[in-house]
């Protein structure tokens, strides 16, 4: 297949390439990591994870309204005020469904998997009923559009480096706060010994909500960059949940340095195979490695070692 | 049937005076044949359809909630607006049409479902419905079996014919050849990649696009590939569309997956203005997703623009925006499932009766003049003769008028040759 084309075009066309993987491997990094912290500190699979990113995205598209009817000379740098935005919305919204839903089903934790499926279904049809079942279009500002020109034949997209350098950001903070403050000590002791942790003093019911709202306010931040790549609608969070849980179980539940690596062998694996096959088949070889792997080893890549 | 099991409780005298009608039915009729040439019930409805002397049921079937929601609105919106217009001009034989409307749910046995159930329960006289192939192939053995009467309003990808159903969107070959013509005429086209999503109308059109590529334009085609439905990702098959530098990108991309497909088109820095795009899934609908910004300058290759210069369509579009606020946007699936009802009412008045046997039979043949499209006849095989029309997309989300087919294409459901 690559018979025709000379030296140079090759090696652009690989550098191209080995881009596209990172691009994909942030972008997998960034839906994920709400999850991983929200499944990995709490236990809770929430299913609607999509729909917190997609609030996010929504809030995108009102900030970008907004400052086009108000503030239309600000407009090249509203999407940094919007992502703040949809971190608030999503975290704001999460705390709240942790203290009417999930705090009930802590004991249960495979009733949080239905209770969340339903509060998915209710969230897409507010969407729907509030912003309409029709996509909306959320306009980027001029210099997000387009590509750099590194070399005459290099081209990297800006959209993939500003999601590159927002999850490289995240999830810096994200470890600060899990691993150097206060919070994430307090965070990391619930997750070991519930009792132990409220006995020495740890309310563990705020860490509780803070922990699923820093969760969802980071999906709702991922949801917020999606706007520049792909669609927003009211179902769109159901195209990213998938891939979600594939990279959070794979990695291992507990393990944020898992959610990495394992975004990181996905993410390589299905672009390398998606150039030389078609789309459909790079998935399915793809899952059937992740299958393959998790047999294996079920516990995914890394697991945290927990005294049970 | 009320007279049946009443008959104990009635007086004796009434009972004569019954019988004495019963023996003179054609008086029973006179006080509604009496109303304006409003054809009795009994004579234009001999199954037992829910047709009344002044009201005739039909159904709308589409998906208002799940994925599909997104398209389907639009062609709710056109059959009610077609349903209101046919109403405020007379209605059908005398009748004005009510509609009872279900939900698909985007999920195909609901469609199913409820197909049964506007036919078996509601006894409609006809459905306007279903989107997808999927919910099509779906429906289709239920309105056989309950000889209902569906008219399907999406491009879709041929190889299917039934006397139960009226396709008045266009069959693959006829979206496709005249497109593909023009671009290799116009553009000097000799290579084509293909991307799609992947299931069958991607598949199916792409199969007849490379028949039509290989042996009729002597042209090759570079590559093909497909991605699953709601796929985002697209910077691996954008690199390898750089790297065979086709004259053409041919797509039939669907769903969220088109937003994420052009964003990443643009932000990959292939600009449509000179790379030419030919697409046969994106209308105005779509574009509002993603953004005019991302697809100005892709051309697109269907029967129906919003833009459309033709008497009809400017009475259309004021109409529908009117009934569905002004910002809406009218695609090519949209059109069609407005031509459904209007198709439907100038049969039931050719065959003079709502029976679905005789509109079946008096369908082919039947024109509309009024279309928004301009002109259309229902060909032998169910489906419709149009004309086919390029558009290139512009930044404000509308397509402009670049190319239309001098004749109406001929629909080929089974296209030799092609399979």
């Amino acid at each position: 297949m690559f018979g025709d084309y000379s030296l140079g075009d090759l090696g652009s066309i690989f550098v191209m390439q080995g881009f596209a993987g990172l691009i994909l491997f942030s972008v997998y990094v960034l839906m994920a990591l709400g999850l991983a912290i929200i499944f990995g500190q709490m236990g809770v699979i929430n299913m609607a994870h999509g729909e917190f990113m997609i609030l996010g995205a929504y809030v995108t598209w009102m900030t970008s309204n907004l400052f086009q009817a108000y503030m239309p000379g600000l407009f090249g740098g509203y999407f940094f005020l919007a992502m703040i935005l949809a971190f608030l919305a999503s975290g704001a919204l999460g705390m709240l469904v942790e203290w009417v839903l999930i705090r009930h089903l802590y004991k249960r934790p495979l009733d949080t998997l239905l209770a969340t499926w339903g509060l998915s279904l209710m969230l897409q049809q507010a969407y729907r009923s509030v912003f309409g079942a029709r996509e909306v279009g959320v306009e980027l500002p001029q210099w997000m559009l387009g590509s750099l020109q590194v070399t005459s034949s290099i081209e990297v997209p800006i959209n993939g480096v500003f999601v590159m350098c927002l999850t490289v950001l995240i999830t810096i903070v994200v470890a600060y706060v899990m691993f150097k403050s206060r919070w994430g000590r307090q965070v990391r002791a619930v997750v070991q010994n519930r009792i132990m942790a409220g006995a020495v003093g740890i309310n563990t019911e705020k860490v509780d909500r803070y922990t699923f709202g820093l969760g969802c306010g980071i999906a709702g931040v991922a949801g917020s960059a999606f706007t520049m790549i792909g669609s927003t609608g009211p179902t769109s969070g159901q195209l990213y949940i998938v891939d979600t849980f594939l990279v959070v179980v794979f990695g291992g539940a507990a393990s944020l340095l898992g959610t990495i690596a394992s975004a990181f062998s996905i993410s390589q694996t299905q672009s390398t195979l998606e150039f030389f096959m078609s789309g459909s088949m790079a998935k399915v070889l793809t899952l059937l490695a992740v299958v393959g792997i998790l047999m294996l080893r079920p516990q995914g890549l890394f697991a945290l070692k927990v005294r049970k | 049937m009320s007279d049946e099991t009443n008959k104990g409780l009635l007086s004796p005298l009434r009972r004569k005076l019954l019988m004495g009608m019963a023996a003179v039915p054609a008086i029973t009729m006179l006080p509604r044949t009496s109303f304006a040439q409003t054809p009795a019930t009994s004579a234009v409805n001999t199954t037992g359809l829910a047709v009344t002397d002044t009201e005739v049921t039909v159904g709308i079937l589409h998906s208002a909630t799940g994925t599909m929601a997104i398209s389907e609105t639009g062609s709710i919106e056109a059959e009610k607006l077609a349903i209101e217009q046919i109403n405020a001009a007379g209605g059908v034989l005398g009748r004005k049409i009510k509609f009872i409307q279900e939900d698909g749910a985007s999920d195909w046995p609901t469609f199913a479902e409820k197909a049964k159930k506007l036919l078996v329960n509601d006894k409609v006289a006809a459905i306007m419905g279903c989107w997808t192939s999927a919910s099509r192939k779906a429906v289709l053995p239920v309105v056989e079996q309950y000889n209902g009467m569906l008219y399907y309003p999406t491009f879709y990808e041929g190889l299917e014919q039934s006397k139960n159903v009226i396709y008045t969107g266009q069959e693959a070959t006829q979206q496709i050849l005249a497109g593909l013509n023009w671009i290799a005429k116009e553009k000097g086209a000799k290579t084509f990649f293909f991307i799609g999503s992947d299931y069958i109308w991607p598949r199916t059109s792409n199969k007849i696009a490379r028949k039509h590529v290989e042996n009729v334009l002597k042209g090759k085609v570079v590559g093909e590939e497909y991605y699953p439905l709601g796929n985002t990702q697209f910077n691996s098959v954008i690199n390898k569309i750089k790297l065979t530098k086709p004259d053409v990108i041919f797509t039939d991309v669907v769903g969220g997956s088109n937003v994420a497909f052009y964003k990443q088109l643009k932000a990959a820095g292939i600009d449509l203005a000179k790379q030419p795009l030919l697409t046969i899934s994106v209308t105005e609908d779509e574009i509002d997703g993603i953004g005019g910004e991302n697809i100005a300058g892709a051309y697109a290759c269907m029967k129906y623009f919003q833009s459309l210069d033709n008497p009809n369509n400017k009475a259309f579009v004021p109409a529908f925006k009117k009934m569905w606020g002004e910002k809406t946007v009218i695609g090519d699936v949209t059109q069609a499932a407005y031509l459904g009802p209007w198709l439907w009412k100038l049969t039931v008045e050719k065959a003079g009766s709502f029976d679905v046997d005789k509109i079946a039979a008096a369908s082919p043949g039947v024109e509309f003049k009024g279309a928004p499209e301009g002109y259309v006849r229902i060909h032998e095989n169910h489906h419709l003769w149009s004309k086919t029309r390029v558009g290139r997309a512009k930044l404000d989300g509308q397509f402009e008028l670049i190319y239309e087919t001098a004749d109406l294409v001929e629909p080929d459901p089974f296209p030799k040759g092609y399979q």
